[in-house]
């Protein structure tokens, strides 16, 4: 809402008050003032002149020298080049030293040898944007009304001289869409009192408006009040400068006066208005109604809409005129020949506007005050302001009697000027909410300031809030009232008294900051990477489970329709945007949900799970002038995860081969985890498809994604210790020829499960591959050390053990001791 | 044997200022005072000696062998000294060459941040909870007192999956799960971090994904002067001792009377300067005393309990904390953006 410092001053006395400060009361107590603008900011100089002469230019087709009178002693000679500009005319003359917008200064000159005084200006030049401006207004000089006083000051002549202050209305507070709503606030701030506009009808009784038309309500249309006058005899032409003013401080286009009138209306009281030009309504009757289902219907912005069966609309009893609280016809619009109007002033529901004009994509002046509710005392006020003003301004005859109805008693109640929602509360509850120790007096001076009755019974208000403050509903409303009124700085600080409470991370919180905090001391980078994305990206590593992605309903882009269910893409993606910028090295890592389709997408919500992607290209340290960058392999990888699970506590892991896709089918693990009795899948780590490598531009690139969960779950804090060994162990080698197809894991598994009770460790140590060995054959040199924790193990028993181990290991994978 | 002794001596220290390196010494050693040495072959005459004469010739052995061996030791320490010296003239390395420093990794600065609102409230007794992004329409607005069509729904414009399921548009959800979970037992102390969604166009200030964190406090007798007292408290662990808060009344309609706090500005103490729009403060907050509503619909009856809840952004405090000028920043991972981080 943008508020006219002057227009404001009819209401609440401003003598002394500097907009600047006011704009920061009002911000500190409760509505954002976004800006205070002059409207002349940067204007000077501009007086009303008469053009008393016109001749065309003796040397240039385009330009004109006039001859003005500004009240003083002489004539101004002033070169113009606007086609417009003709004898008789009114306009606003830039003198000799003024200065327009842009730091432009008026000098005396010469145009094609003939002097020049000043310039006659355009709206545009004098500010006024153009948004604002008729067609003619747009192309030429500005042309003042014949009654404009000349050789005064055109600045204030035309409200340029004027302050706005742009306040940001919180959606609670659509008391202050309105000058009226603006005044009470502005009047509560500044403890003083609101004068309200005098609204006198003088009406023409020889006719009786309820004669002239009828007004329904159908059943169930959601119109709980309409109330209609008519005025005869107007002419429509330019509304008053004053008017004009006004409605383009507050961002409002003038049209005409009986245009301008209504929207006046609208921004004084907040109560939208709707002038039907009378001789176009057929049917001498005003219907309030659902659309039809595929109803067609030109608003007045010349826009065919098609309706449907939960939008409402005005008929003349047969066809829709108005679409009803969002916009009027565009057949029943009032224009130039209009000479007899129906004006509307109704009260319809708030969601229902709503939901129409976010349907239809159409916004209005109207439908933002209906989609807030109106105040319903204001609609029969409102009509009678606009029909006042129409009989002043556009000549109108207003014929006598208000036609109204309402959809049921209860709206009639609401509509009487004096009907005020009662709430109690008590001082004790004021003090308790908000911490403070107000007495009864100091209570009473807020009520008096926001202008409400209250009495007081004991500790106890009795509080009468006007229909204004159509926010104010409960208790607590009063409480804010309060609050903000008394200041919110004066509220004492304190701390709360209850039962003191420990608090503390849990367990899962505790690990997964470890699992972050590890990860970053071992030299990786943690990203956050975006949760919505492009279903292109995700094809390349499709969802696990069989009920696929979540899709938005409306995605802004189809970039950002999906959510994830896997990290690895937008790791992909950041590694991608870091290689592009010459950073060859990318190690990072991130903790993040990805989301599952369920089988009842409908209802039930995804599955959603935490997991730790993590992706690792280029070498394996930073490049350094002892040697050359060495490239990372899957083991540099794994080892890093090795680390990892072991700082937190993973033991009994398992990993095997694993095929996934988009990862390297040769290079690719699942790693599982013994959770007591069970295993559960941590994850996948391995390389990424060459495939994928080349068609993102990427070298060898590392990635895994894991389950959180699962890391949580298997996870170990707190340590039991073990004795040290009292006793030396034995070590024995050996290296054994094995097909390349038997993994390291189930030879080392095996070995520990034919001589687990006695060997403490089991290392590979060398890993050999020769033609001589045999095609797929490799050797694999394990160290073992042999121990019990109670005595000396000999010699005797260690080699009896370890050579029938070998022997059941070449029976269980022909694995052949290597001499 | 006597003069036998002596001239052994006598030759043997005439031969060792002859030597010149460690090898010679050696030999020299060897020659005189090896297993198969002149000594030892001058002692096998011992047998031949008196009773008289075998304690003196000893003695006097015993010193022609400690004077070699001295002379031995003394030119074995020069020698040492020498080849230490060679050896460190041969060693001296560049120090100023860069070490061989493995790369320091970083945590993102917003979980970062996280992690410090976290600590401080946890510190205040107040436990961390967490709730799914994707959630349903009753926690993320009907029970936050947005009831479907509230023309408040405005202000948070959300992405829906259907009619009933959405990307939480604020943490607050947590809040009303957390209550739900609690069954009207109080005192509710609760943190709530996490990500959030608004359909907003990404650009230097908006991000449809961000990051918030929220409180929420209920018990009996719960003031909003115990939330100025906590946000003061949080405002000076946060961002120092001398931060002071200032709370201007808004609108939130699950809080009522709502707030937004203002600190002192960071950059300039409250002076005034380009970040705070010369005002010497910063928006950073949104607060108030939990609607009675919100309160009813969780299972509290309003009558008896009271609490306070407060959100904040975490770009946001990012932003500030370390002037960070575009909020992308966060998501692109710029590793020359996030390598800055890793000594806050």
């Amino acid at each position: 809402m943008n508020v006219s410092f002057q227009w404001l001053q009819d209401y609440v006395d401003l003598n002394g008050v500097d907009p600047k400060e006011l704009a920061e009361k009002i911000t500190r107590s409760g509505i954002e003032v976004d800006s205070v603008k002059a409207r002349s900011e940067g204007i000077s100089g501009v007086v009303i002149g008469h053009v008393v002469e016109r001749e065309k230019h003796p040397d240039a087709d385009k330009l004109s020298v006039t001859k003005v009178d500004v009240g003083g002693p002489e004539l101004l000679q002033i070169v113009c080049g606007a086609s417009n500009v003709a004898a008789g005319q009114n306009v606003p003359i830039a003198m000799i030293g003024a200065v327009l917008p842009g730091d432009f200064k008026i000098k005396k000159s010469k145009l094609r040898g003939v002097e020049s005084q000043g310039m006659i200006c355009s709206a545009n030049e004098l500010g006024i944007p153009e948004k604002f401006l008729s067609k003619t207004q747009k192309e030429g000089i500005l042309v003042l009304p014949a009654d404009a006083p000349i050789g005064s000051d055109a600045l204030e002549y035309l409200g340029l001289n004027d302050q706005v202050l742009e306040f940001d209305l919180t959606p609670n507070r659509s008391d202050c869409l309105s000058m009226w709503g603006c005044a009470f606030e502005v009047a509560a701030l500044l403890e003083k009192p609101v004068k309200l506009p005098h609204v006198v009808i003088h009406e023409d009784t020889t006719e009786r408006a309820s004669d002239l038309i009828q007004v329904s309500i159908e059943d169930a249309a959601p119109c709980l009040h309409y109330s209609a006058r008519i005025i005869r005899d107007v002419v429509v032409k330019p509304s008053p400068q004053w008017m004009q003013n006004r409605l383009v401080a507050a961002g409002i286009r003038p049209i005409s006066n009986v245009v301008d009138i209504t929207n006046y209306v609208l921004l004084e009281y907040g109560q939208p208005l709707h002038a039907f030009d009378l001789s176009k309504l057929k049917h001498g009757e005003i219907n309030v109604r659902y659309a039809r289902s595929g109803e067609a219907f030109v608003t007045l912005d010349g826009v065919t809409r098609e309706l449907d069966e939960s939008m409402m609309v005005i008929s003349d009893g047969f066809d829709a005129v108005a679409l009803g609280g969002v916009m009027g016809g565009q057949d029943t619009e009032v224009n130039e020949s209009t000479n007899q109007i129906l004006l509307e002033s109704a009260r319809f529901d708030g969601g229902t506007v709503r939901l129409t004009s976010k349907k239809l994509g159409l916004r209005s002046e109207s439908s933002v005050r209906f989609e807030k509710e109106v105040d319903p005392a204001r609609v029969r006020l409102a009509l009678d302001r606009a029909a006042a003003l129409l009989a002043q301004y556009a000549g109108g005859r207003v014929i006598s009697g208000v036609v109204e109805t309402f959809k049921d008693e209860n709206d009639r109640v609401l509509a009487d000027v004096d009907s005020a929602r009662r709430i109690h509360i008590s001082n004790e509850k004021i003090n308790l909410t908000l911490g403070t120790n107000l007495s009864s007096d100091e209570i009473a001076v807020i009520w008096s300031r926001l202008q409400f009755k209250a009495e007081l019974h004991g500790e106890h208000w009795e509080v009468c809030v006007p229909s204004r403050r159509n926010d104010i509903r409960l208790a607590i409303d009063l409480i804010e009232e309060v609050a903000r009124l008394y200041g919110y700085d004066r509220i004492p600080t304190s701390f709360i008294v209850g039962k003191t409470t420990t608090g503390a991370l849990t367990n899962e919180q505790i690990i997964r900051r470890r699992l972050r905090g590890q990860l970053a001391a071992q030299g990786w980078h943690e990203v956050l990477t975006y949760s919505l994305t492009e279903p292109k990206t995700m094809q390349a590593f499709p969802v696990a489970g069989k009920h696929g992605v979540v899709t938005l309903a409306m995605p802004m882009s189809e970039e950002r329709s999906v959510l994830r269910h896997s990290i690895i893409p937008a790791l992909i993606e950041a590694a991608q945007y870091n290689r592009n910028r010459q950073l060859d090295d990318v190690r990072i890592f991130e903790v993040g949900h990805v989301f599952l389709g369920t089988e009842n997408a409908n209802n039930a919500l995804p599955n959603e799970q935490l997991m730790l992607g993590l992706l690792w290209t280029g070498s394996k340290s930073p490049r350094h002038w002892s040697g050359k960058p060495q490239a990372i392999d899957f083991f540099d990888f794994k080892g890093q995860l090795e680390t990892l699970f072991e700082k937190l506590g993973l033991t009994g892991l398992i990993w095997e081969s694993s095929v996934r896709e988009g990862f390297h089918p040769g290079r690719t693990a699942q790693v599982s985890v013994k959770i007591g009795e069970g295993v559960d899948v941590l994850g996948t780590i391995g390389q990424l498809h060459p495939d994928q490598q080349r068609a993102m531009d990427l070298s060898d690139t590392y990635v895994a994604e894991l389950s959180v969960s699962v890391v949580v779950e298997a996870a170990r804090r707190g340590v039991q210790f073990q004795a040290l060994p009292k006793y030396p162990a034995i070590s024995r080698d050996m290296a054994l020829v094995l097909d390349r197809s038997v993994s390291v894991d189930t030879v080392i598994r095996e070995t520990k499960a034919l001589v687990g009770d006695l060997v403490e460790s089991i290392r590979v140590f060398d890993v050999y591959e020769d033609e001589k060995l045999g095609r797929d054959k490799r050797s694999v040199a394990f160290s073992l050390l042999y121990r019990v924790p109670e005595r000396t193990l000999t010699d005797e028993e260690v080699s009896q053990r370890h050579f029938g181990m070998v022997e059941k290991l070449n029976e269980r994978f022909g694995a052949v001791l290597r001499a | 044997m006597k003069e036998r002794l002596v001239s052994l001596q006598n030759a043997a220290l005439a031969e060792l200022e002859d030597v010149a390196n460690p090898q010679e010494l050696n030999e020299v050693r060897v020659q005189y005072l090896g297993k198969k040495g002149a000594l030892t072959e001058i002692l096998r005459g011992m047998g031949q000696l008196s009773a008289e004469e075998r304690p003196v010739i000893g003695q006097l052995a015993n010193d022609v062998r400690a004077a070699i061996e001295g002379a031995l030791a003394e030119l074995q320490t020069k020698f040492d000294a020498e080849e230490t010296n060679r050896r460190l003239a041969q060693e001296k390395i560049d120090v100023t060459l860069a070490g061989r420093a493995p790369e320091t990794g970083t945590l993102h600065p917003l979980n970062w941040v996280i992690q410090q609102v976290e600590d401080i409230f946890v510190g205040m007794g107040y436990i961390v909870a967490e709730g799914p992004e994707v959630e349903r329409d009753y926690y993320n607005f009907e029970a936050l007192n947005l009831p479907k069509n509230h023309p408040a729904r405005d202000m948070q414009d959300s992405f829906y999956i259907t009619d009933e399921i959405l990307l939480r548009t604020h943490t607050s959800p947590v809040q009303v799960r957390t209550m739900e979970k609690m069954h009207g037992e109080v005192p509710v102390k609760i943190i709530c971090p996490g990500k959030v969604y608004r359909r907003d166009n990404d650009d230097a200030t908006h991000s449809h994904m961000f990051t918030q964190i929220e409180g929420l406090v209920i018990d009996k007798n719960v003031r909003m002067s115990d939330l100025k007292g906590t946000l003061l408290q949080f405002v000076q662990e946060m961002f120092g001792p001398e931060t002071q808060i200032r709370l201007r009344p808004s609108f939130f309609p699950f809080t009522e009377p709502s707030a937004e706090v203002d600190v002192t500005c960071c950059m300039c103490k409250g002076n005034g300067c380009r970040v705070c729009k010369q005002s010497g403060w910063l928006e950073i907050l949104g607060s108030g005393m939990v609607h009675p509503r919100v309160l009813e619909m969780a299972g509290y009856d309003p009558n008896e309990y009271t609490g306070f809840a407060f959100g904040m952004g975490v770009e946001r405090i990012a932003m500030l904390k370390y002037g960070v000028d575009d909020i992308r920043h966060f998501y692109t991972n710029d590793l020359r953006f996030l390598r800055q981080f890793a000594h806050d």
